[in-house]
């Protein structure tokens, strides 16, 4: 009810909370044990089953832990110390602690992935079983110790004895028992790999069967359509291509994720070929979304009006300004034709551009192919650019340039 | 177009046959591929420029091959079983190094590429390049420039991007010059020599002897970024 440590455990056991309760303030009575036993469980068991992590409250848990800690201090002090059964409560205390680890972490949906054993969770499991069987270990020789206490008090050989014949007897069990664990784990581990090569597969074969085959359907079934067996067939490469070499990150995440998925898009929306080539990357962020937009309208363009089959798409992202290229050899237009009529480049190129602070220049020539420019600075070099020179961001295409920057630190060797 | 095809026989080199006088000797030019079928497309679309003197579809027939015809230039597959493009490379490529290699392949995985010009090839392509774009690479190579495909370019600015922190060994060899960034810009960005030559003002051969600097750097070069950067791309 404070923390949630008797309905965690309770359904954990699958008992009614009330029930941990009623034994937690039973023990309570027991020199403050409940208090204790409810601070260190709290402290040590992670509530995992919640779906949303509990937060821990470190004020709430405070009073238990003064209130067992006081009730114990009492309790000895006003039965004048009895203390063979305050060293029993303690170990009592232990030994449950420890069984608690144990069985959190023997929980049956755990067991039943045995996997998970040799998963990356294994250091952890290992540790608190360990610790766990441990504390139990402590408790029981305490208790032990308390209750049938040896002759002339327990000397401290008699303890190394015990722990010694303990050790012996643990290590006769474990020669008998090591061959059958290791041939279960080694089992284990076999059927793992096993499990994970039919896993993939099982991934091959359905790749292969909901693309590949259905792909070839769809082409045989449009032989004659040149342009629709083109489009399937460069939809098809793509996609296999991405599955063979580019398990990259996501389109929402990377900026050459989503440039290449724009791509893709116009590939298939216009069936032509994309020619993608992407130097560099960064994280997908407004700004760098805008370019992509951008991109794809210039890709759309080139799509609708050049009357090309293949379209150049070149990506640069270096340190201080992003570039995008948008190149074809089509039939290009008049420059002087485009001012209003042409919203695509217009609103969705260069005013997009220039609203993210880059800038957007188009070269073309009839008969010679269109290219598209895109800069866009980074965002640091903006606002460096910004205290520099507030008037940078209107400078925008047509700008007369000769291209490229000034190349005189190029050499000319022979 | 069934099956297996060393050299035929009956093709060998009969230079001026056809009847076309061109100023220079036709180029003869041997195709390695195990698909029969592209070998076939491969040697109708370029029947009309060069000569394709031979082919083979396995490894050790393009070796044994190579050295018998010792063609201009050797069209290379790169994924053939027994090791590939890779593997004739590296058998042939110090005996006859007169022969010239153009790799072509449908493979865009980086270290495919890189890999076979380190190895010693002069060029990559993709095997969707268009014939008269093939048969004009074939002449470039043959004439002992290099050829880079777009991807090809990109990749090669990606590995020699500039990075603050990378230590140089050797300075001339482990970075490239503004120019030749230049260049594998237009490059990338599918460009043609000629118009690459127009951008920059500077004249077709020039352009050439940028793009064979950097093929010879990419060769060369024992930039870490190189292998590890290829490496991160293997990811699959």
């Amino acid at each position: 009810m404070v923390a949630g440590v008797a309905g965690g455990i309770a359904a954990h056991v699958r008992v009614p909370a009330t029930a941990i309760r009623v034994a937690l303030l039973v023990l309570l009575a027991a020199h403050g044990l409940g208090a204790v036993l409810y601070a260190v469980y709290w402290a040590v068991l992670r509530d995992e089953d919640s779906a949303q992590p509990v937060r821990r409250d470190f004020v709430k848990i405070i009073p238990f832990a003064v209130l067992g800690i006081g009730i114990l201090v009492a309790m000895t002090l006003v039965f004048g110390g009895d203390g063979l059964s305050l060293a029993a409560g303690w170990m009592l205390a232990l030994v449950v602690v420890g069984g608690g680890l144990i069985w959190h972490q023997a929980e049956p949906s755990r067991m039943t992935k045995l996997g998970n054993l040799l998963g990356d969770r294994r250091p952890a499991f290992v540790l608190s079983l360990l610790g766990g069987g441990l504390l139990v270990a402590v408790g029981i020789i305490g208790l032990a110790m308390v209750y049938y206490p040896v002759e002339g008090g327990p000397s401290l050989s008699v303890v190394a004895l015990g722990v010694a014949f303990a050790l012996i007897a643990l290590t006769g069990v474990g020669v008998v028992a090591a061959p059958v664990l290791w041939r279960t784990v080694t089992a284990l581990r076999a059927e793992k790999e096993g499990r994970i090569r039919e896993q993939e597969r099982a991934e091959l074969a359905a790749m292969v069967h909901d693309q590949v085959l259905h792909t070839l359907a769809l082409i045989q079934r449009n032989a004659g359509d040149t342009a629709a067996v083109t489009r399937l067939a460069r939809g098809q490469e793509r996609s296999l291509r991405n599955w063979l070499y580019k398990p990259m990150g996501s389109a929402e995440e990377f900026f050459a994720s989503a440039v290449e998925e724009a791509a893709a898009e116009v590939e298939d929306t216009y069936a032509i070929a994309v020619e993608t080539v992407v130097v560099g990357d960064c994280q997908v962020d407004e700004r760098s979304r805008a370019l992509v937009a951008a991109t794809r309208e210039a890709l759309v363009n080139a799509a609708r009006h050049a009357k090309v089959s293949t379209v150049s798409l070149y990506v640069e992202v270096e340190p201080d300004e992003m570039s995008v290229f948008v190149r074809d050899r089509g039939v290009g237009f008049d420059m002087s034709t485009i001012d209003d009529n042409r919203h695509g480049v217009r609103g969705s190129i260069v005013g997009r551009m220039q609203r993210h602070g880059g800038r957007a220049e188009i070269r073309s020539e009839p008969g010679e192919g269109t290219e598209v420019r895109l800069h866009l600075p980074t965002a640091e070099t903006r606002q460096r650019q910004a205290a520099d020179d507030p008037g940078w961001r209107t400078h925008v295409w047509p700008a007369a340039e000769p291209h490229g920057r000034p190349a005189g630190t190029s050499k000319e060797t022979s | 177009m069934s099956g297996d095809t060393t050299g035929p026989a009956g093709t060998p080199a009969t230079p001026s046959a056809s009847g076309a006088p061109t100023e220079q000797p036709r180029l003869r030019v041997f195709l390695v591929d195990d698909h029969a079928m592209f070998r076939a497309g491969v040697r109708a679309e370029l029947g009309a420029h060069v000569d394709v003197v031979g082919e083979a579809a396995t490894v050790s027939e393009a070796i044994s091959a190579i050295a018998a015809y010792q063609p201009d230039v050797v069209l290379l597959d790169v994924h053939m079983p027994e090791g590939g493009g890779r593997a004739v490379l590296d058998a042939v490529r110090r005996a006859y190094p007169q022969v010239r290699f153009l790799a072509l392949s449908v493979s865009d995985a980086a270290e495919d590429v890189i890999g076979l010009i380190r190895a010693g090839a002069r060029g990559y392509v993709t095997k969707t390049i268009s014939p008269d774009e093939l048969a004009a690479a074939i002449r470039r190579v043959a004439d002992g420039d290099a050829v880079f495909s777009p991807r090809l370019a990109g990749f090669v600015l990606d590995a020699f991007a500039a990075r603050p922190d990378a230590s140089l060994a050797d300075p001339e060899l482990d970075q490239l010059t503004n120019r030749e960034r230049e260049v594998l810009r237009l490059l990338a960005r599918g460009y043609a020599y000629k118009e690459i030559a127009k951008e920059l003002y500077i004249s077709i051969k020039t352009v050439e002897t940028h793009v064979s600097n950097v093929l010879r750097k990419l060769q060369m070069s024992n930039r870490y970024e190189l292998s590890r950067w290829a490496a991160d791309r293997r990811l699959v």
